[in-house]
């Protein structure tokens, strides 16, 4: 291979994995503090639709990633209400997010079907942005560097700082930090909202950075995608990091079989298109069969928590 | 003054029924509002969506047509949920049940007998079961969460069904059309009443209903399944295996989801078209859940989501209200359902007077069907 196309190859990867890595940075966080919000893809939905009409309407992107993050956190916070403060099943509440986030997209995307948006580009110098070689480094939206730094940044603030050590305290038993007097809903909802506007920025990335136009349903089960790769990683967000690259890698796969050529070429692309889902429930054997699943998942993962007096 | 959630001794039944009610009625007045807000004629939206289909004789045997393959999905599902398995790809497992009916179906092509057909039925059973073999075996061997392998699969079933109607299975006389070639009369659901729509699908969905309501209320299956989900440890007590029960109720699950394919195929559509998947599976979640994950409260629930699918195709041709609306509506019900169960768990109460200090604490059942009708 070229260094032309290996570089392309790795433009495509980024750009796959971007969206997955942002989803999944939050629903990380969201269930490290006990929650598990199924509601992923439609909250990355909200945020695309919402993304991608604010890009459109202002001109800025830097706007439209704001309000993309903010229409995630808007829709998850319908989530929290229901489930934390009237302890309804996560798991159906999630579900219902997904169905809301799927017919709000759908309903005032349609306004847009068929209007191009600019893409969200790289803010270097263009003697670096499209440089043949250097691009590489800087060609990027910078959503792609925001993602890097907020891997960076959900790690530090998890282990390193104190509000960390509550949320971590609050997911893995929320008896003894409620009793020590730590205000669980509170900090359950504030993991919900940056779970939310994280969905919410990476379902941005498809119209800003992949395909500067509105497609309904464009995010094709990467939010699923998200949440199996939260359980890959094992809750760790470099492991994380690792994970929704390989999702790329696997996600653009037929790309590099039709410029590689030989045997694969004549595979038919409904196979290829399949090939994330597939990956996904293969490495969810992996792991299952490495370890044992409940070993490492927070554990008051998925349960209500109903403080009476 | 405060109010003060108190949690009930025993599920309040009432509210059980009540709810359900009630998560329909405020979706239809916040639905009026929140549409009035975003610039169209909500009252209308709400009167056509929920109102026309009812209203309107000619819209009654759309009804029975739509109500039919989600009620079939949903007593399934139902099962399911009672066990605690949370088989959410019943999408793709009416896809499988609907191509393995084609497969049936194309093979057949040139034969006739009355066979055709009940063979066809059991291709989509057996179908839609197979799709779910792959969870079902991954969550019992290896604890894999059966959420995210159904739901996998229900993407990876739509590029399947692509795959074969625009290529081997494409007739070689539709121009260029992806789809198979029309079903001939042995291969396709009789209408059972005759000058209507209305076809043998429905007598099936009726059938499965009150089956389905025997066998978990009278059997030592039903009481089985409603352990495992209640009360794991109880049931490994009692002699009940879980993997068993998963495998069970999986493959109930989309053993029916297979066979709503199968009908949809052979009915209405009358051949295997890419659009075959209607967001079926989907939906007859919410109708489990809008019946209480009971086949009878089911029966009910379908016929409320197929009355807002088929008013939402009125209100999209009379007021130009777009159909994802009805997506909007039909989440609203689900949220505003599980929102009110803390109803049926809590007693609301008022205090006056400042709050005792030091709340105890308590955790309420993770199990899915804490509220539901037994």
């Amino acid at each position: 291979m070229s260094i032309e196309l290996t570089i392309a190859i790795i433009i495509t990867l980024v750009g796959a994995s971007t969206p997955i890595l942002f989803a999944a940075l939050g629903e990380l966080v969201v269930e490290k503090s006990g929650v598990l919000n199924l509601g992923v893809e439609g909250m990355m939905l909200t945020g695309a639709v919402v993304g991608f009409a604010v890009t459109f309407e202002t001109g800025s992107p830097w706007l439209g990633v704001v309000a993309a993050a903010f229409a995630g956190a808007a829709a998850s916070m319908i989530f929290a209400v229901v489930t934390l403060t009237l302890s309804a099943n996560q798991v159906a509440t999630g579900l219902a997010l997904t169905i809301f986030g799927t017919g709000f997209s759908a309903l005032f995307g349609k306004a847009y079907t068929g209007k191009p948006l600019a893409l969200f580009r790289s803010v270097f110098p263009p003697e670096l942005a499209t440089h043949p070689y250097l691009k590489v480094i800087f060609g990027y939206s910078p959503l792609v560097y925001f993602s890097f730094i907020m891997v960076v940044a959900v790690w530090w603030l998890l282990r390193r700082t104190r509000p960390g050590l509550i949320l971590r305290a609050v997911g893995e038993n929320d008896l003894s930090a409620h009793s020590i007097g730590y205000p669980v809903i509170a900090v359950r909802y504030a993991a919900v909202a940056f779970g939310g506007a994280m969905a919410g920025i990476g379902g941005a990335c498809f119209p800003l950075v992949l395909t500067p136009q509105w497609v309904e349903g464009l995010t094709a089960g990467r939010g699923w995608i998200a949440l199996a790769l939260v359980v890959f990683a094992a809750w760790r967000p470099y492991r994380l990091l690792a994970g929704a690259y390989l999702f790329g890698l696997v996600g653009t796969m037929e790309l590099y079989a039709k410029a590689a050529g030989g045997p694969f070429r004549i595979l038919p692309s409904e196979l290829w298109a399949s090939m994330p889902y597939l990956a996904t429930i293969l490495v969810l054997v992996l792991i299952s069969i490495r370890r044992n699943s409940n070993t490492s998942a927070p554990a008051c993962l998925g349960k209500p928590f109903v403080p009476t007096s | 003054m405060l109010i003060k959630l108190e949690k009930r001794p025993t599920p309040s039944r009432r509210m059980l029924y009540i709810t359900p009610v009630l998560a329909v009625i405020v979706t239809m007045a916040l639905g009026a509002i929140i549409f009035s807000l975003i610039g169209f004629d909500g009252l209308r939206a709400v009167r056509e969506i929920f109102l026309t289909p009812l209203l309107n004789p000619l819209k009654w045997q759309d009804l029975a047509v739509k109500a039919s393959p989600l009620i079939i999905i949903a007593v399934g599902l139902s099962i399911g949920y009672r066990g605690n398995v949370w088989n959410i790809g019943a999408e793709g497992q009416y896809v499988l049940g609907g191509l393995a009916a084609t497969g049936v179906a194309l093979w057949t092509h040139q034969m006739s007998g009355p066979w055709i057909l009940p063979l066809m039925g059991l291709a989509g059973i057996l179908g839609g079961m197979a799709w779910a073999v792959i969870p079902a075996f991954l969550r019992t061997r290896y604890k894999v969460n059966e959420i995210l392998t159904t739901l996998m699969l229900t993407y990876v079933s739509v590029y399947l069904l692509n795959f074969l109607v625009f290529g081997p299975w494409k007739s070689p006389t539709s121009f260029g059309q992806p789809q198979t070639v029309r079903f001939s009369a042995d291969q396709s659901l009789p209408d059972i009443i005759p000058g209507t729509i209305v076809h043998g699908g429905t007598l099936v969905a009726v059938v499965v209903a009150v089956l389905a309501w025997f066998v978990m209320s009278r059997t030592i299956f039903g009481y089985q399944v409603k352990t495992v989900g209640t009360a794991p440890a109880a049931a490994r007590y009692g002699g009940f295996s879980g993997n068993r029960t998963i495998w069970l109720v999986l493959m109930t699950s989309a053993g029916l989801a297979g066979l709503a394919g199968m009908l949809e195929v052979s009915g209405p559509y009358g051949r295997m078209v890419p659009q075959f998947p209607v967001n079926y599976g989907f939906t007859a979640i919410i109708v489990a859940f809008l019946g209480r994950l009971h086949p009878i409260g089911i029966v009910f629930a379908g016929l409320v989501l197929s009355i807002v699918v088929v008013g939402g195709e009125v209100a999209q041709t009379t007021i130009g209200l777009p159909f994802p609306a009805v997506g909007i509506f039909q989440s609203m019900m689900l949220f505003f359902l599980l929102a009110s169960d803390v109803l049926v768990r809590y007693r609301v109460r008022r205090v006056n007077t400042s709050p005792p200090a030091a709340p105890a604490p308590a955790r309420t059942e993770a199990a899915p069907d804490a509220g539901a009708a037994s």
